[in-house]
């Protein structure tokens, strides 16, 4: 079952992936194993696919450097729930698909605790507690059935939530 | 006004907080991200721009090339533009928003999505602009459309008459510090000024809003937007009487001084006076914040007649060729050379420390750009103090923090 990892607030790009391991310094092949490693060194070894990350206020402020969601999208990560994202982070996590929940739960979970988070309807369950995150809007759930925004788009060459024939422009016309 | 913005080009109702997929009326590209864009599309997407007349590359943030890796990369957009055909500017245009508000590639209700932190500025026409990365930003060219989660609006009021000496850039500044550094992240400003306030003195609003933490800065169509450029403003773009707002601060601009945004955030904002007397090593008037011809002219009035204290040094980088091409002709330029001035190209010059004019360390400049951060304009060492054109050129007399009034009870003493 997968496990909560709790970080605090202001977690950055380089807390998630320090530079120094920046793929072209570490290898294509293992930079994501430097995740976390200053912080929680043994993060990287010890996580298992679909875990979920708690975060503090404002995860992933910092550089826009893509290499540091690229890391958890490789350790496939379940999803990460913060009350608030950095918004160029919070960009990056969708464009490459790692479900991103604004809910602050860092005062009910705790390292450790198993957990099941079902991406599509935003409901997290631990043991008998649930908690319903804003479910992701249907544009994102599209994205995720695919992968990610990035993926849909190689796939289908427009977004998700578009419709085919986008009708008759709306100009002139009141809201 | 956000939300309308996106729900028309989103060709759907949308509210703060939903997820929008928008079409983009135009994606501008700068120098500095020219390589990674180019990557993403042809390596990542391999696509081209679907609507090359939407795209614009602009060579701004380091021209002409100081080095042989940036004169590359250079050459590599120049030749990427002639074969996909999207507009490139290049060297001596000028800064990539002032060039694209020439060009009228932002237009009331247009969404414009830039490589540049500094896109905000575009609501100065109504026009939802907005930086991205070069992902995002290959995505919008590849696509013609984009994402955007809709923000909630901030709402600022400008009320009462500036005082002589006070400008749009103090307005600017006393709205940051109002809000604070992050006081609207994921949000989007909202100007009411009314008639207030020229084209170019609502590019220098909108262009602050970023440092509020905002994702648009729009300023409600008025003055010289409705009557002096022939503007098509749509009814539909101005807000509504009953909107929503998180939260709404009113500025008296009569009682407003002139103000100062010391090292080195830009939220820590100061009146001048406080500050007057510090000794000043460089001053730097340009940018995409404060290098238009009614900045030229603040400083060319303030230095008519006078010349920079010898022991500091003046910077002037006009924004773009057309600011440059009127301030020659109507004199400011010799002006401000009579009084000591070294002009640059039209570009970015040393705002971001990358070119013409970067700060040694201990170095104090006053700029009349956006950013005061710790390294920004060269070491880390040294220390940027924000002002308005007027102020700057006044310190630039002085050799010291001045106010525009300080000079006149210098010369007459
Ligand atoms: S002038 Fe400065 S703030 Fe404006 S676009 Fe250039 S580097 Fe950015």
């Amino acid at each position: 079952m997968p496990r909560i990892w709790k970080f605090g607030d202001g977690v950055n790009t380089d807390d998630i992936l320090p530079g120094k391991f920046a793929p072209f310094m570490a290898g294509e092949a293992v930079f994501q194993t430097f995740a976390f490693h200053y912080i929680r060194p043994e993060f990287a070894a010890q996580m298992r696919p679909g875990d979920v990350l708690i975060g503090g206020r404002n995860w992933g402020l910092g550089s826009s450097r893509e290499y540091a969601p690229q890391a958890l999208k490789k350790l496939q990560i379940g999803g990460i729930i913060a009350p608030s994202f950095a918004r160029i982070h919070y960009r990056n996590l969708l464009n490459l698909g790692i479900p991103a929940f604004e809910a602050d739960l860092t005062g009910v979970l705790e390292d450790g605790d198993e957990v099941t988070l079902d991406v599509d309807t935003g409901v997290l369950t631990r043991g008998a507690d649930t908690f319903q995150l804003p479910p992701p809007p249907e544009f994102l759930r599209e994205a995720l059935r695919e992968g990610s925004i990035l993926a849909f788009f190689k796939r289908y060459g427009r977004f998700p939530g578009e419709p085919v024939d986008p009708g008759e422009p709306m100009d002139g016309e009141a809201r | 006004m956000a939300e309308k913005i996106l729900s028309r080009r989103g060709h759907r109702a949308v509210y703060a907080g939903d997820l929008a997929v928008v079409d983009v009326d135009q994606v501008m590209v700068v120098d500095s991200i020219a390589q990674s864009f180019i990557e993403r599309m042809e390596r990542d997407l391999a696509a081209v721009p679907k609507y090359p007349e939407r795209v614009s590359i602009v060579i701004d943030h380091v021209a002409p090339a100081s080095t042989v890796s940036v004169a590359q990369a250079q050459k590599e957009a120049r030749a990427y533009a002639a074969a996909t055909g999207v507009r490139l500017f290049d060297v001596g245009r000028g800064i990539c928003h002032q060039v694209l508000m020439e060009e009228r590639l932002a237009q009331p209700g247009w969404i414009v999505l830039g490589s540049d932190s500094h896109s905000t500025t575009y609501g100065a026409v109504a026009a939802f602009g907005t930086g991205m990365g070069a992902t995002d930003i290959a995505l919008a060219a590849a696509s013609g459309k984009t994402w955007l989660r809709v923000p909630e609006s901030v709402k600022v009021t400008f009320s009462g008459d500036l005082q002589p000496g006070v400008t749009a850039k103090d307005a600017a500044l006393e709205m940051i510090r109002v809000l604070g550094a992050d006081g609207a992240t994921y949000q989007s400003i909202e100007i009411h000024a009314g008639d207030r306030f020229t084209r170019g003195e609502r590019m220098t609003l909108a262009n602050l809003c970023v440092e509020a933490g905002a994702k648009a800065g729009l300023v409600v169509p008025g003055g010289e937007i409705l009557t002096g450029y022939g503007y098509d403003v749509p009814d539909w773009v101005y807000p509504d009487p009953g909107a929503d707002y998180r939260q709404e601060v009113e500025i008296d601009l009569t009682t407003l001084r002139p103000r100062m945004s010391a090292p080195s955030e830009v939220d820590n904002v100061h009146d001048v006076s406080a500050l007057r007397g510090l000794k000043v090593d460089q001053v730097f008037i340009g940018t995409c914040t404060n290098g238009r011809i009614e900045d030229l002219h603040a400083a060319a009035e303030v230095l008519r007649g006078r010349r920079v204290d010898p022991s500091t040094r003046l910077l002037v980088i006009p924004a773009s060729s057309q600011v440059m091409e009127q301030a020659l002709e109507d004199g400011t330029l010799l002006t401000l050379q009579r009084a000591g001035a070294a002009l640059g190209t039209p570009g970015c010059g040393p705002c971001m420390g990358r070119h013409q004019g970067v700060l040694a360390p201990g170095e104090v400049c006053v700029s009349t750009s956006n950013r005061n951060f710790i390294g920004r304009m060269g070491d880390k060492d040294a220390r940027v103090y924000l002002a308005s054109p007027a102020v700057a050129a006044a310190t630039a007399v002085m050799g010291r923090i001045a106010l525009p009034g300080d000079v006149e009870a210098w010369v007459g003493a």
